[in-house]
């Protein structure tokens, strides 16, 4: 469903993601694991043409991104790490205009909404502007946007960031069950171990934008010889702890930095 | 179609709930009327050039227009910033249906904007010549919103961030806003002055606000009507080829 093939992106001097390849199989969960900094969002905005790739190939259900973006953005849905609402719209009208974007049929679009905003517990607020949520309603509002149309993959960009272990639960038993039924590949990233863990049928540990190891949950810990995946990771990443470069303002900086100390 | 109107939808949403924004946006209009209407008016008036506020009224619409839609072709910057650009720019939908459905919303927003500075130009006692011509008036009022809408979202394609803002402002609306023969009549201008204002798109804006309301023209609506549809078009082809190359 996915191939990714020496896949390179550099910004300036810095290459953000190294040289990766891989493939997601159709029907497949795929997590990619990996601390701050490793090159997960800059891959996924390749993998959804948001960025081009400056080397590689990537192979999505059949299409270029980079070539066929049209074909390309019929065949996934995204929820992204930032924000990507409309703060000045109320949670309904910011559905409303997600389902009309991905060609939602009229006399399913109500109903639709009304299920995933019940289902994120967001229904009772619908009506209010979305720049007087919190953090997690907004974060909630943006999985249900993303899951209010079924495409054929999936890219959810450390999806449940910020909500709380309940939330947590509630929202990957939902992806499951999405992806039991409509054999939907899911492509996502984590920082949460026991995440990758439990939802994914493979793990793809990254790390300065190059992949360490890929395998099941089960074959990461007998690779590393660690008895559970959380060791596994330290000990496929090393315990250094990275800068976090979640703001798009830090990692301009953290870029500038980087061209400087080359240049 | 309905993404077309989804679109619009919400630059008018946006638009009505931002009360304050809409109040603070007419007191310029207002200042303008009051200020130059009654200041320049006597003077004007001696001069042989007749009423000013009449002159003047029509180029305070055309220059509200002109704010509120280059602003509104600007928000995508703000979208851009807030995130709200990517949900649109990997949506399977085409990036010509986005900049027209946004574009038509920003120019409603406008016009709107122009119909209340009309209004409240009426209370400060301007008369209109003609009533019927009033379509006219709007269909002007439409062409100069959609123009400058696609101008802003045209010159918004090509910026990352805000801070080239304040340059677009000082170097783009202002010039077109001061010598589009809002504040003097083309009569009597030096040649080279001249041709720089015939060069501005929104001089066949006020021209043809001014035929309409006041029955004042100097190139008549033909003229005015049809600088205006050839200008919308290129800015039409020009800013879908921009828009459609941006990046989230
Ligand atoms: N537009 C950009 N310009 C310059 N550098 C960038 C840009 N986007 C990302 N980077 C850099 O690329 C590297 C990888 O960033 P990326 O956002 O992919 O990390 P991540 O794995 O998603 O991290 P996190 O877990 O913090 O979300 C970082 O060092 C970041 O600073
Ligand atoms: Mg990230």
């Amino acid at each position: 469903m996915i191939k990714v093939d020496n896949l390179i992106k550099k910004f300036g001097n810095f290459t953000a993601v190294d040289n990766i390849s891989f493939d997601v199989k159709d029907g497949e969960i795929l997590a990619f694991l990996g601390p701050n900094g490793a090159g997960k969002t800059t891959t996924i905005k390749m993998l959804t043409t948001v960025l081009p790739p400056s080397s590689g190939k990537i192979e999505l259900n059949g299409y270029n991104p980079l070539t066929q973006k049209d074909k390309a953005r019929h065949s996934f849905g995204i929820v992204f790490q930032d924000s990507s609402v409309d703060d000045e719209l109320t949670a309904y009208e910011n559905m409303m205009m997600h389902a009309v974007l991905y060609g939602i049929k009229k006399s399913e679009q109500k109903v639709k909404i009304e299920h995933l905003l019940g289902f994120v517990e967001l229904w009772d607020r619908r009506n209010e502007l979305v720049k007087n949520f919190s953090g997690g309603m907004k974060r909630r509002l943006e999985i249900a946007k993303g899951l209010l149309h079924h495409p054929k993959i999936l890219f959810l960009d450390e999806p449940t960031q910020g909500l709380d272990p309940q939330t947590r639960n509630h929202i990957w038993e939902y992806i499951k069950k999405m992806n039991a039924e409509e054999k939907m590949t899911v492509f996502f990233t984590t920082h949460y171990i026991e995440e990758a863990e439990k939802a994914a049928d493979r793990v793809v540990v990254i790390d300065h934008g190059q992949i360490v190891a890929i395998g099941t949950p089960a074959e990461l810990k007998t690779k590393t010889g660690k008895d559970n995946l959380e060791d596994a990771f330290i000990s496929l990443t090393g315990k250094t702890i990275r800068e976090e470069g979640a703001d798009s303002f830090g990692r301009m900086r953290q870029a500038g930095r980087m061209g400087g100390w080359r240049r | 179609m309905e993404i077309i109107y989804i679109l619009w939808l919400r630059q008018l949403k946006k638009y009505w709930r931002s009360k304050a924004r809409i109040i603070g946006s007419l007191g310029q209009p207002l200042l303008f009327m009051l200020a130059f209407g009654f200041g320049f008016g006597p003077i004007y008036a001696k001069a042989g050039g007749g009423n000013y506020l009449e002159f003047l009224v029509p180029g305070v619409i055309a220059m509200s227009i002109l704010f509120t839609a280059t602003f509104s072709g600007l928000e995508i910057i703000w979208d851009r910033q807030f995130g709200f650009l990517k949900e649109m720019l990997v949506a399977p939908v085409s990036r010509l249906k986005i900049m027209f459905g946004r574009s038509l919303g920003g120019a409603t927003v406008a016009v709107i904007q122009g119909v209340v500075v009309f209004i409240i130009s009426l209370f400060v006692g301007f008369k209109v010549l003609n009533w019927w011509l009033i379509p006219v008036a709007l269909v002007a009022m439409f062409l100069i919103a959609f123009l400058f809408t696609l101008f802003g979202t045209g010159i918004a394609s090509l910026m990352k961030d805000v801070q080239g803002f304040q340059l677009i402002v000082n170097f783009l609306i202002m010039p077109l806003f001061f010598l589009s023969g809002t504040f003097f009549p083309l009569t009597g201008l030096p040649q080279a002055l001249k041709i720089v204002v015939q060069a501005n798109p929104l001089s066949y804006g006020v021209d043809a606000l001014r035929g309409a309301l006041v029955g004042l023209s100097s190139f008549g609506f033909l003229m005015d009507f049809t600088v205006l549809a050839i200008v919308v078009i290129i800015l039409l082809g020009v800013t879908s080829y921009l828009f459609s190359r941006i990046e989230a």
